[in-house]
């Protein structure tokens, strides 16, 4: 009993830690809000009156895939902060301290849950104000909050395993970009899946992201999605416990170097 | 070996990391209550040393001690008795001086009130309470070390591991810190210390290891290791470089060994420094030697090493790469 609760402090500690840093750096609190805001308006704005939706208004259709794209980018703060603390010597802090091991990475992914609370806010507020309205009752929107929440936590652990198997924070952010980005496009989350060529849509229906959008669609604005909303869920849920795997095996051999 | 007086202990202690073998075989002891100076140029293998002992990483081969408990088999029992501080000051720059602290205590499950009124405590002792709201990034390169100390001590381990405390630092502040270590070991803490510095081994140590490429090379308390190198020299500037023979006639009562003779200097191997200079100046006055500087000189860490490897350790520290 004195281990778990030995456990779940050290988590809590170190999520506070990670949480106070968001006000102290204001740069990144920018960099995580400010740039999906822009990507909404250019999208609304720029692109949106060329790309076709039917049956949807393109605010409508947008701002699922784009709160979905920003959930799993939210988690970069935990790459950028884990690859700090290798860089500075804290890891070897707290691995001297008699800590929970998990710690480091679970207060990591915990505190991540805050800051994809904050975009989440700052994105609904831009949604409506670009015209976006939710078709469904109070119910069915929670539960798309929660599954979006879902995703982010799902994917924090996709970048704690990025930012201890890259070399800087510079590298993971990087490495982020460059492997999750295009992911993001080729799904629903932008354009119909219908209108890219036909070899590319095999790859963007099974796309994650695609069912991930399209459950987030189901629950904001009421349209039919099939098993769309489990299936996304399972995929957070899978991700998170492979990435999380992973994350905790790199962590091992990284701080054992 | 007396395992249950030592508070460290390490036998034939191996590491190796590709090609390179950062420790070769390593004995250390250090008795309850000490301070032991691992010294040794970049790339020795003193950091992989305190690595081992502070359970950040195993050993290829070989056993270590510390407190008695086996750092492999229960390294919880160690991380519970030890306390590490060393050159990367590692502090969380986004947190304040009293945030920081407060989180160590936590995660060594003080309890939040103890963990709040220890780290209080700690800024007080060490200075920093008129920085204790300031985010630790805002902090001079020896606050953040004497923070990093303070979070060293927030659980007050009895032993306790500084890695190249002082590198890098003013001299202000390497004697602050110097003065807090010496304070630490009065309260019966025992040290670890690794250094690439005589003069701090010198002041801190009770025993010292010499350690380069992976093998301790020398052993013993700072005079022992001087004795080994020839110990304190006095050396005269002539004016005049055909004094030399008067003044090593004049010098021949105070010198103790080999005396020796470059350009225009006259060097006399010394067993104390204290009056030492006094003495030579008023014999060679008398002998009636014009002297142009004369000063008594310390072995450094150059002259330990040349002596027992055949090499300075600036010259180890390229060869480490």
């Amino acid at each position: 009993m004195r281990a778990v609760a030995n456990e779940l402090s050290d988590m809590w500690v170190l999520a506070i830690r990670s949480v106070k840093r968001i006000p102290r750096q204001p740069d990144l609190l920018v960099g995580f809000t400010v740039q999906p805001v822009m990507f909404v308006l250019l999208f609304v704005y720029v692109f949106g009156g060329a790309i076709s939706t039917p049956g949807f208004d393109y605010e409508d259709f947008l701002i699922p895939g784009i709160l979905v794209q920003s959930m799993a980018f939210g988690g970069f703060v935990t790459a950028l902060g884990l690859s700090d603390d290798l860089k500075k010597g804290l890891m070897d802090r707290f691995r001297s301290l008699p800590m929970s091991r998990s710690a480091v990475l679970t207060g990591r992914t915990l505190a991540d849950i805050s800051t994809n609370v904050i975009q989440l806010i700052v994105m609904l507020v831009v949604g409506l104000l670009v015209g976006f309205d939710f078709k469904t009752g109070i119910g069915h929107v929670i539960a798309g909050i929660a599954l979006l929440l879902l995703i982010g936590y799902a994917f924090s652990w996709v970048f704690a395993f990025i930012g201890l198997t890259a070399s800087s924070p510079e590298a993971a952010n990087a490495f982020g970009f460059t492997f999750l980005f295009p992911l993001t496009f080729v799904s629903s989350a932008f354009v119909p899946v219908a209108s890219m060529p036909s070899w590319l849509q095999k790859f963007a229906e099974n796309n994650p992201f695609t069912i991930m959008v399209n459950a987030v669609r189901g629950l904001f604005l009421g349209i039919p999605v099939g098993h769309d909303i489990w299936l996304a869920t399972l995929w957070s849920v899978g991700i998170a416990v492979v990435f999380g795997a992973l994350a905790i095996w790199r962590y091992r051999r990284v701080v054992a170097r | 070996m007396v395992a249950a007086s030592h508070a460290i202990e390490t036998e034939g202690l191996r590491k190796r990391y590709g090609a390179v073998e950062a420790l070769r075989g390593v004995d250390l002891y250090a008795e309850k209550g000490i301070v032991l100076g691992l010294l040794g140029p970049n790339g020795a293998g003193k950091t992989t040393a305190v690595r081992i002992l502070t359970t950040l990483i195993k050993p290829d081969s070989g056993t270590a001690r510390v407190d008695g408990f086996d750092v492999v088999r229960e390294p919880g029992k160690v991380r519970e008795n030890i306390g590490l501080a060393g050159q990367y000051a590692a502090v969380d720059e986004n947190l304040n001086g009293f945030e920081n602290l407060e989180m160590v205590g936590r995660l060594y499950h003080l309890g939040r009130h103890a963990a709040r009124q220890r780290a209080d405590a700690l800024l007080a002792e060490f200075g920093l309470e008129h920085a204790a709201k300031r985010l630790v990034r805002t902090y001079s390169g020896g606050m953040r070390r004497r923070l990093d100390l303070a979070a060293a001590l927030v659980a007050r381990p009895p032993i306790l591991f500084l890695d190249e405390p002082t590198t890098g630092l003013d001299i202000r502040s390497r004697i602050a810190l110097w003065d807090s270590i010496e304070a630490l070991v009065e309260s019966g803490t025992t040290v670890l210390l690794t250094t690439q510095y005589l003069d701090e081994a010198d002041r801190l140590a009770h025993r010292i290891a010499v350690v380069d490429q992976g093998v301790v090379i020398a052993e013993g308390t700072s005079d022992e290791l001087k004795h080994q190198v020839g110990g304190d020299r006095l050396e005269v500037s002539l004016c005049d470089g055909g004094e030399a023979d008067a003044a090593l006639r004049a010098l021949a009562a105070v010198g103790v060994g080999e005396p020796a003779v470059y350009d225009h200097t006259v060097s006399v191997p010394i067993t104390s420094g204290r009056g030492t200079i006094a003495e030579a100046v008023r014999r060679l006055d008398e002998a009636g030697v014009a002297i142009d500087d004369i000063a008594t000189r310390r072995p450094t860490l150059d002259d330990v090493f040349l002596k027992l490897t055949g090499h300075t350790a600036a010259e180890a520290e390229e060869e480490q790469g």
